[in-house]
This record gives structure tokens, C-alpha cells and sequence, in this order.
């Protein structure tokens, strides 16, 4: 199958899902509990899938497992509220959206690049150390300046431009851009990996040293990936301010990165599409483990799915729907899974 | 690779659709019931402050046995961790999921600015504030869906810088505190008294969750003659045992946040300090008042495992939960008309509170109420707070007409200023 095939099925098929949730959203409950549902889950869910993917792009094709991937998309996100006409308080403002949001995702890239370069030289878990390191400086570096970030209260009121004259955060219209943007990086993500570049980045995740030997910068794929990386984690970053109507520290604290990677993990590292699953799992824990468990103790029930899953299945919810796929039609193991 | 997509993405799909069913409520709602929803921190830094409200809530809706008005109150419970945007996506789910009538939340000052916008884009539903006590949130941008039956950060400050000069004779205070919007506008409310009458201050901000107080011990200024301690929780205690292992001697006054349970049944050297420390607050844990003494009573009795004595959590969310109750027992449990004549009820109501005194509120659905100068006394080793003084009808202008007020700026931590020359 070619590349272009492959894109353009994948391509119909997400589209065709991410249209025919809703619709069945639409049929199956009454109208203000489905858009609840649209608006509260399923554009929630995509958003952080799109901030999990990468994660998952950096983890599954250059075999790094980022900890500062929520940091990148804050920095989007506080350039966006600094930045932004309407933010309270006003730090910089007077930029209109487009302009706004242009700059947040070039502040996001440059971050990501940054990242990349600092951690050039670590991999596995002094990898994760730095990643983290990184995270959470930036956290307290927030928290405490005032004059830049508002510290602990953070920049509140990005409401998000008018579309089309509905409101950007009318569940419909923000279900939309969501799921628009969220097909449209995956499909990117597909394609990159199959280009001299994601190839290249894959033989760095098997053996760098061959690769090196080939005549490629590994350095330079290794912080470009990040860059990569970047650009798609400011870009669910964004999406995160005008979903909350603000940035503030804990949006992107160490519970918030935890939460990410815990994404990651549950929905499976092995496919891009993992991130999506993950995240989609995770809002309707965190939504409704309160309203299936004692009250009191539901992060409990949310640590047991998650722990259930990842036990009986160490590559995630993707792994287990393979597995189960496998054991359906009796097919005996493969040798490898598919990259 | 197209096929495996599919799979994967009709079990994704299978997953949503079955959830879906299993999440989505009851939804034929019988005529007789009122949903009231609750959010409060029973995760991260005031967790305990949450529990706390948790029983309250739960006592207030016992003393009515979960009926008002010949209607069976539901009580969907949510909870927070303190961080905005977690406490709107469970206000969300409260309202859009769950379909309540009335949250009675949030506890903490950034979830409640969060909560003021949301209830504004809501019709014909009622956010009565749990205890966050931003002073902007019904100051400024009000919503006319949020009504607080608390008072703000300043009014809870009230009478402790008057106190501080006319009493304690200071004439210098340095003040240490937290650098964020709660601590500034206790700040203002001391400053609004203290500086006024004539006196100066050197403020020494830092950021929330510092644990290591050195320099700023270092620099309080030596001519200062008191320290006024604006920290709460865990900063407190740490600030307040580095200032007694260093020796400090200056004598300390504080806040209405600094001098609480958490602080005060930790041991450590700190003790030494706490003991007759003059603090202003809105509650006094060891009053003679009957009404208090009666629910001190009955929360021990229904909650054996609770506070020593009820904390503030405890008692501003069984405020909020009685002015919900008396003014849908007013309407007779009438929320038709978009609220309507529930809201004008809750607005004019005087709902009495566990400390024996009243609260209203004024044109801002923002609560009038008593505040109090208490002094910490040591009881076999447990301390509590007793009554110094009491100030009733404490107004969130500090009885200044509100357009004067307002022009006086948003508290931040360079305004007020008085530095000393």
C-alpha cells in the first residue's frame, strides 16, 4: 500500500469516526447530555490526546520518553494569555488570535527545540530526569514571577476567537477545531515517519551508533524530532487555554505531566493513535469515577483501571484490543509487533 | 494497517457508546426533588479543609432529614484539588451531566473567580460560594448567579490593624505573606486600618510553598516592633518554626488563615509563639456563645473523628448549605421561572450563623458579617482561640461607598503602600 493510500483511508476512516461519535452521541442521549458529552468529553479527550501524541510520537519513533511535553504546551499556552487581546490581567496583550496564537506555537517549537538540545546527550531514565527537571522548574519559575505569569493565579479570560460568529467555545464549533486539528497532526505524524527524516529517527531509536556511522546527524534528528514534538504539544496547549478560559500553574504541574504520561502509557506507546485512546479513557475515568465509586474514594477506582490495564496489558488499551483481535480470530502470536 | 485502525477504533467507539449508558443519570426527574450539587478539595493542598466541609454539609441537610418544602433534596457530591480549571470541569459535570439545581461551592479563591465566570453564561441556576474569599470575585465582573455568604479576605482581616495601633501600640509592622490575590487582599484590609491611623509597613512577600524562611527572616527590618504573619497552612508553620528557631522577638500578630488547626495541633517550637498570639478571623473556636456551644455539640457528636471544633471550612459550607434550605423553604421549593423568585429569596435572606450572629448580603450578593480579634489560649496542651473583640456587619468596602472603594484599585502587592521613610 502506498503512503499517499494509507494517508487518505486513515484519513477517511478518522474522519468518519470523529463525525460519527457525535452523531451517535446525538441519537443515543438527549440533546444537552450529548453535547455535554461532545463538549466535556470527547473535545477534552482530544485535546490531551493531541498534547499525549507528543509524547507518543517522540516515545514510539526516537524511543525518548519526554516528561516535559506538558511544559511545551504551556509555554504555548502562556504566550497565548500574555500575548492575547481580552486576557486578565493584561501582560503584554493588544495581539488579536491569529497573531497570538502564531506566536505561541513558535514559542512552543523554539521550546521544544531547546528541550531537545538540553537532553541531547541523556537517554532512558537520566532522560526522564531532565525531562523532569525541566518540568518542573518551569512550574516554579511560573508560580513565582508575578509580573510576567501572574504567579499562582495564573492569566485567566482567553476566551478564544469568534467563528464564523459562534462562540470558539460553543461545544459544537470547539468539538470541530478540535478534531479537525487533532486528524490533521496525526496524519502528519503518520506521514513523517515514513519520510527520509522518520526513518532516519527510527534507525536513531534502534542504533544510533550505526546510524551515526551512516553519515547522519543524530544530534540534529534527535533535537528537530523535539522540535517536532514541540509543535504539536503547542498546539494542544493552545487548545487547552481557550478549553479552561486560562492558564495557570497547575495546569501544568507535576500532576498535570503525570497525567500525561499516564495517557500515554494506558492507551499504549506502540501507535499514535494510542494517545487518543489513552486520553479518551482517562476524561471518562476522571469525569465519572466519581459518580460510579464511593466519593470519597474514587481516585482509588481510577488507579486500579489504570493499573488493571496496564498489568494485564503492558503496551496499553492498544495492545489489548490486539490481543483480544488475536485471540478472536485464533491467529497464533506474530513474531513482531508492527512498528 | 486500514483494518487494525478499524478494529481499534470500533472498540474506541464500543467504548464511548457503552459508557455513555452507563453514566448517563436517571433522567426522568421526579417533580418532588431539588439537586443540589457540591464541590470542595477532597484532593491536594486543603484536602482536609474539604473533609471538614463535607461534614458540615452532611449536617445541614441531616437537621432537615434531606427534605425541604415537602421535596426530597439529591446531594451529588464533586470534588477539587484546588486548581481552577479541575474545579470548572466538575462544575460542568454538575450542571450539564447531572443536572443540578444549585451548587453550593467552591473552597478555594482561584476555583471561585472560575466558578463567578461560568455561573455568569447560566440561566436559570444558582452558584452559592463554599468559602473562597478572593475579594474580586463579587467586586468586580460580578455574576448575578453567585451569591457569598462569606466574607472576603479583607473583611476577614477587619479590626486587627485598629487593634495592632491602638492596643499593641505598633507604629512599624513588617509583614510577611504569601505572593498571590488572598494574602494581598488581607494585606489591604490591615493596610486600609493600620496605615490610615498613621502607621508604617514593610512588606517581605514569597511564593506560595516556600519552605525555607532564612532570608526572609533575615530582612525584617530590626525596627520593626511587630511582625504580622499573613502565611497559611503549611507555609505558616513553616515560617512560624524557622522565625522560633532563629530566635525571632519581635511579637507577632496574624492573619485569619495563619492561626488554625493545622498550625496550631503541630508540634514543634513554634508553640512558644502561638501562645496568647493576637489574630483576626471570622471565627473563634472557644466562644461562650450558646449557639456555638450547640454546634460545636452536635458536630462532635455526629463526627467523633472530626476537628477538636469545627473549622472554617465547616462552618462557612453550613452557612451556604442553610441559606440554600431557608430560602427554598421560603419559595416552597419553587426553582421555575429560571430561579427567579429563589434568587430574590437568597438575596434578601438573614441567614444566622453557628458563631450566633447574622449574615446578608448586599447589592453584590456578597456577604455582610461579623469578624472577630481572638487570642490563642493553651487548654491541656490543645490550643484553641478565644473571643478578644467582635465586629458586626463588617461590609466588604469597609463601609466606604462603593465607587470610592473601587478606585482605590485592585489589592496587588504593591498597593496599598506606606513604606517607612
Amino acid at each position: 500500500m502506498t503512503l499517499a493510500r494509507t494517508l487518505l483511508l486513515t484519513g477517511t476512516a478518522g474522519l468518519g469516526i470523529l463525525c460519527l461519535v457525535p452523531l451517535a452521541l446525538f441519537l443515543a442521549l438527549p440533546e444537552n447530555q450529548a453535547l455535554f458529552w461532545i463538549g466535556n468529553i470527547l473535545a477534552r479527550a482530544l485535546i490531551y490526546g493531541i498534547i499525549a501524541l507528543s509524547l507518543t510520537f517522540l516515545a514510539t519513533y526516537g524511543g525518548f520518553v519526554s516528561l516535559a511535553q506538558m511544559m511545551v504546551a504551556g509555554i504555548a499556552g502562556y504566550v497565548l494569555a500574555m500575548t492575547v487581546q481580552g486576557a486578565v490581567p493584561v501582560i503584554i496583550g493588544g495581539f488579536g488570535y491569529p497573531m497570538a496564537i502564531l506566536m505561541a506555537l513558535l514559542a512552543s517549537v523554539l521550546a521544544g527545540l531547546a528541550v531537545g538540545a538540553i537532553a541531547v546527550r541523556t537517554n532512558d531514565i537520566y532522560l526522564l530526569m531532565i525531562t523532569l527537571a525541566l518540568a518542573v522548574g518551569f512550574y516554579r519559575f511560573v508560580e513565582s514571577n508575578i509580573d510576567l505569569f501572574n504567579g499562582y493565579e495564573g492569566i485567566r479570560n482567553v476566551l478564544g476567537p469568534d467563528i464564523l460568529g459562534r462562540r470558539f467555545r460553543d461545544p459544537m464549533v470547539f468539538y470541530t477545531i478540535a478534531s479537525g486539528t487533532a486528524l490533521l497532526l496525526y496524519l502528519g505524524v503518520l506521514f513523517l515517519v515514513r519520510t527520509p527524516f522518520g526513518l532516519a529517527l527510527q534507525g536513531i531509536r534502534d542504533n544510533p551508533r550505526r546510524i551515526s556511522a551512516l553519515g547522519y546527524n543524530v544530534v540534529l534528528h534527535r533535537i528537530v524530532a523535539f522540535g517536532i514534538a514541540g509543535f504539536i504539544a503547542g498546539c494542544g496547549g493552545v487548545l487547552a487555554t481557550i478549553y479552561n478560559i486560562g492558564i495557570s500553574p497547575g495546569s501544568i504541574g507535576l500532576g498535570a505531566t503525570i497525567n500525561l504520561l499516564i495517557m500515554s502509557v494506558v492507551g499504549g506507546l506502540g501507535h499514535p493513535v494510542g494517545a487518543f485512546v489513552g486520553s479518551l479513557i482517562f476524561a471518562i475515568f476522571d469525569t465519572f469515577a466519581a459518580s460510579l465509586y464511593d466519593r470519597d474514594r474514587f481516585n482509588s477506582l481510577i488507579g486500579a483501571v489504570f493499573l488493571v490495564i496496564v498489568l494485564i496489558s503492558p503496551d496499553g488499551a492498544l495492545g489489548l484490543s490486539r490481543r483480544l483481535g488475536r485471540l478472536l480470530r485464533g491467529k497464533p502470536k506474530p513474531g513482531a509487533p508492527p512498528a | 494497517m486500514f483494518r487494525g485502525l478499524m478494529t481499534r477504533s470500533t472498540a474506541a467507539l464500543l467504548a464511548v457508546t457503552a459508557s455513555a449508558a452507563l453514566a448517563a443519570p436517571t433522567l426522568a426527574q421526579q417533580g418532588g426533588t431539588i439537586r443540589i450539587g457540591s464541590i470542595k478539595t477532597l484532593e491536594g493542598p486543603f484536602a482536609t479543609g474539604g473533609q471538614d466541609a463535607v461534614r458540615a454539609l452532611t449536617m445541614a441537610f441531616e437537621e432537615v432529614n434531606f427534605t425541604v418544602a415537602g421535596k426530597k433534596i439529591e446531594w451529588v457530591r464533586e470534588s477539587s484539588n484546588a486548581q481552577a480549571d479541575v474545579a470548572l470541569a466538575r462544575a460542568r459535570k454538575l450542571i450539564e451531566q447531572d443536572q443540578v439545581d444549585i451548587i453550593i461551592g467552591p473552597l478555594s479563591g482561584a476555583e471561585g473567580m472560575a466558578l463567578r465566570d461560568y455561573s455568569r453564561t447560566l440561566t436559570g441556576k444558582t452558584i452559592v460560594n463554599g468559602q473562597s474569599a478572593a475579594a474580586d470575585t463579587t467586586l468586580r465582573d460580578v455574576s448575578p448567579n453567585f451569591f457569598r455568604f462569606n466574607g472576603d479576605g479583607m473583611q476577614w482581616i477587619a479590626g486587627l490593624g485598629t487593634y495592632a495601633y491602638q492596643k499593641m501600640n505598633a507604629r512599624h509592622v513588617a509583614l510577611v505573606g504569601g505572593d498571590y490575590a488572598f494574602p494581598y487582599a488581607q494585606v489591604f484590609g490591615f493596610m486600609q486600618e493600620f496605615c490610615k491611623l498613621g502607621g508604617k509597613v514593610t512588606k517581605l512577600w514569597s511564593p506560595l510553598g516556600t519552605t525555607d524562611f532564612a532570608s526572609t527572616i533575615a530582612s525584617i527590618p530590626k525596627n520593626a516592633d511587630t511582625v504580622l504573619v499573613i502565611h497559611g497552612g503549611t507555609d505558616a508553620l513553616a515560617f512560624l518554626t524557622q522565625y522560633a528557631q532563629a530566635g525571632g522577638q519581635q511579637p507577632l500578630i496574624a492573619g485569619p488563615v495563619t492561626v488554625d488547626q493545622v498550625v496550631m495541633s503541630a508540634r514543634g517550637p513554634h508553640r512558644r509563639l502561638l501562645n496568647n498570639l493576637i489574630s483576626a478571623g471570622p471565627i473563634v473556636d472557644d466562644s461562650d456563645d450558646p449557639t456555638w456551644k450547640a454546634f460545636v455539640a452536635s458536630y462532635k457528636k455526629r463526627f467523633p473523628d472530626g476537628f477538636a471544633a469545627p473549622s472554617i471550612n465547616a462552618v462557612h459550607y453550613y452557612i451556604a448549605a442553610k441559606a440554600v434550605i431557608m430560602a427554598l423553604e421560603q419559595v416552597k421549593g419553587d426553582l421555575s421561572n429560571n430561579q427567579q423568585a429563589f434568587q430574590a429569596a437568597l438575596a434578601k435572606l438573614e441567614v444566622p450563623t453557628p458563631m450566633g450572629g447574622k449574615v446578608r448580603l448586599d447589592d453584590n450578593r456578597q456577604a455582610i458579617a461579623s469578624n472577630f480579634i481572638r487570642r490563642v489560649v493553651d487548654r491541656n496542651g490543645q490550643l484553641f482561640t478565644t473571643q478578644v473583640e467582635r465586629f458586626d456587619n463588617v461590609t466588604q468596602t469597609f463601609g466606604m461607598p462603593r465607587a470610592e472603594f473601587l478606585a482605590l484599585g485592585s489589592p496587588s502587592r504593591d498597593n496599598p503602600s506606606c513604606p517607612p521613610q
